[in-house]
């Protein structure tokens, strides 16, 4: 046990090595995921999709950073990159917002669907339109040099989507409590019907846009894990980021500053974990477990105020 | 045509019965008024403790592990949603995380790293004598495990305690509005945590027989969204019993497409027939969207 528990904490925090290139690396996709659930949750919506979108941001930057080829120079490649990413995990959104506003689905649903169907079209995608040339490997091809997103401090892993991340949140934070988009965003989460009847807010436009940053978050996460981390796509190129998100958000209160605080923590113990897995035979998917119980933790001791708008968007939100 | 489309209807009924499983269980939750979106924590709770079970003790003491799993996962989401008043919702995706979780670290600490190669008792179909002969319907209805048998059975009894009986009604009552069932004098809670608890067992038994009568191994998220699946079955099946086991065969025949289309030699790639289930789940989400017939608690789910 002791052994174990060592070995978590050397992957974390044991050198700099394990701070600057594993806790702070894997922390990275988990501060632009972690916040793309927070702000959903904020506006109501149970948007656990993150995984697929963060998926189709990843397909996405990799086929946009092989078709450009390696004669782009970075200063373009990059955003492009982040943009296309965005957008595709904004699509994915856009779909169970749209099933959700049309025809009343319920999003927690369509997106678990469509994180299997992100899953199945990564499968295909490595195995045939974005496979690697001699066809052998399930995976892409390394994308070329100029689509590698540069790293921060030299001999360390850490990469630009971690300040990325931050600078979200820092958005993030100032428009939700400092703007009326902010408080439109969490009156909608609140209490539609009041949001409505007495805000004069337009309800459904609220909700599908917040639905649509939501995704762009995470499919920017996934541009970001490609362009900074793997720099190749494979099926296993997420470890459930997209579900420890909902953790990450749920311990922070789904405020954006404690996003910041609550991804390092999750993003060392993804990263101890590995450590865990190695120096003490301790399976890492035991990180799936704290995750849990780290949801189960706050909703029991905050009985359900932390989501109040999410509870309520079953009887008012859908009509 | 026989040699393909028997092979497929065959394992239409084999992939629709630990589907049927879930979504009956789930039926009798949610017409007591709540959502359980955890029925994925469940089922994958209930194939890792079908495994051990009945590595132990045989298929039999197999169903009983899977069962008491989903019972004990239940147990933890009715805790949280009845006695802490927590949201249901949410409590659900914990569950379904925990599950997967759980499961995978219990399975890796008793296996091994790498998940030993498992010998895992099984069941065989077995071909009811007189029926199964019958053309066409013999080997396909009646040449199943006796997991399926036992749903034959089950369907209409369930059919009929929810309709008939003063607990089924007291139920219904609960789904419809929970303060004019209290005023009536039900006890809400504890129907709620019976409901809750038969939907765990059976969602345990869903997992069992994935594990022990179709796939005959266990492997981590074996579970492969079934929980969401069997939530789609019963808005499609209506939240009636029937209904819901004859939308179970619709999405059983989902699954089992990718062995037809497979035999006969497809070009589309496999991983269209894999994303099939999802992409029909939210097809009949959509196309449903006529919700009427849910029970109306399930549209608050605050409580």
């Amino acid at each position: 046990m002791t052994e174990a528990l060592l070995a978590l904490w050397d992957g974390a925090f044991g050198s700099s090595y394990a701070i600057w290139s594993a806790t702070l690396v894997r922390s990275a996709p988990l501060l632009l995921l972690g916040l793309g659930v927070a702000l959903a949750f904020r506006a109501g919506v149970l948007n656990i999709g993150a995984e697929g979108q963060f998926l189709m941001g990843a397909i996405s930057a990799t086929a946009i950073a092989q078709s450009m080829g390696g004669t782009v120079p970075s200063i373009v490649m990059i955003p492009v990159m982040a943009l296309v990413g965005a957008l595709a995990g904004a699509s994915w959104a856009g779909i169970a917002a749209w099933l959700r506003q049309r025809f009343g689905v319920l999003e927690v649903i369509s997106t678990i669907m469509l994180n299997f169907i992100a899953l199945a079209s990564i499968s295909w995608m490595v195995r045939g339109p974005l496979q690697e040339p001699t066809r052998i490997y399930p995976q892409s091809a390394e994308i070329p040099g100029p689509a590698q997103w540069p790293f921060l401090i030299p001999g360390q892993r850490l990469h630009l989507g971690f300040v990325i991340g931050l600078l979200a949140c820092g958005i993030a934070w100032v428009v939700l409590t400092r703007t009326a988009i902010g408080f439109r965003i969490r009156a909608v989460g609140a209490s539609p019907s009041a949001a409505t009847s007495a805000g004069g807010i337009a309800v459904a436009g609220t909700v599908l846009r917040v639905f649509l940053v939501s995704g762009a978050c995470a499919g920017l996460a996934g541009a970001a894990e490609v362009g900074g981390v793997t720099w190749a796509l494979y099926e296993g190129i997420s470890p459930g980021y997209g579900y420890t998100a909902i953790a990450v958000a749920l311990l922070a209160r789904l405020h954006p500053g404690w996003i910041i605080v609550s991804a390092i923590f999750f993003g060392a113990l993804e990263a101890g974990a590995s450590a865990m897995q190695r120096d003490a035979g301790i399976p890492s998917v035991v990180v799936q477990v704290i995750v849990a119980l780290v949801i189960l933790g706050v909703l029991a001791g905050s009985q359900r105020r932390v989501i109040a708008g999410a509870a309520t968007l079953g009887a008012e939100g859908r009509r | 045509m026989d040699a393909l489309l028997i092979p497929f209807l065959d394992a239409t009924i084999r992939t629709a019965t630990p589907l049927a499983y879930a979504a009956l269980g789930e039926v009798v939750t949610e017409r007591s008024g709540v959502i359980n979106i955890g029925l994925e924590g469940i089922i994958i709770a209930g194939c890792l403790g079908g495994l051990i079970a009945a590595g132990a003790g045989g298929p039999t003491v197999g169903f009983l592990g899977g069962a008491l799993a989903g019972l004990l996962m239940a147990a933890l989401f009715a805790l949280f949603v009845l006695r802490l008043k927590a949201d249901a919702i949410i409590t659900g995706t914990a569950l379904t995380l925990l599950g997967l979780g759980l499961t995978g670290t219990v399975y890796r600490g008793v296996f091994g790293l790498e998940g030993a190669a498992l010998g895992t008792p099984s069941i065989a179909p077995i071909a009811l004598p007189g029926l199964s002969s019958l053309p066409l319907v013999g080997p396909v209805f009646f040449t199943q495990t006796v997991m399926t048998y036992l749903l034959y059975l089950l369907v209409p009894l369930l059919a009929w305690w929810l309709a008939r009986t003063h607990t089924g009604l007291a139920l219904r009552a609960i789904g419809e509005s929970r303060t004019a069932a209290h005023a009536a004098g039900i006890a809400v809670d504890r129907i709620r945590w019976g409901a809750i608890l038969f939907g765990g067992v059976m969602g345990g038994l869903c997992g069992a027989t994935l594990v022990l009568g179709q796939v005959g191994t266990f492997t981590e998220g074996m579970s492969a969204g079934r929980g969401f699946i069997a939530i789609a079955i019963v808005v499609l099946g209506r939240w009636r019993v029937v209904g819901t086991a004859l939308a179970a065969l619709l999405f059983g025949g989902a699954f089992a497409l990718q062995y037809l289309l497979q035999a006969v030699g497809w070009a589309l790639p496999y991983q269209l027939f894999l994303a099939l289930p999802y992409l029909l789940t939210l097809v009949m989400l959509a196309a449903l969207r006529g919700r009427a017939e849910a029970p109306a608690e399930l549209a608050s789910h605050e409580g």
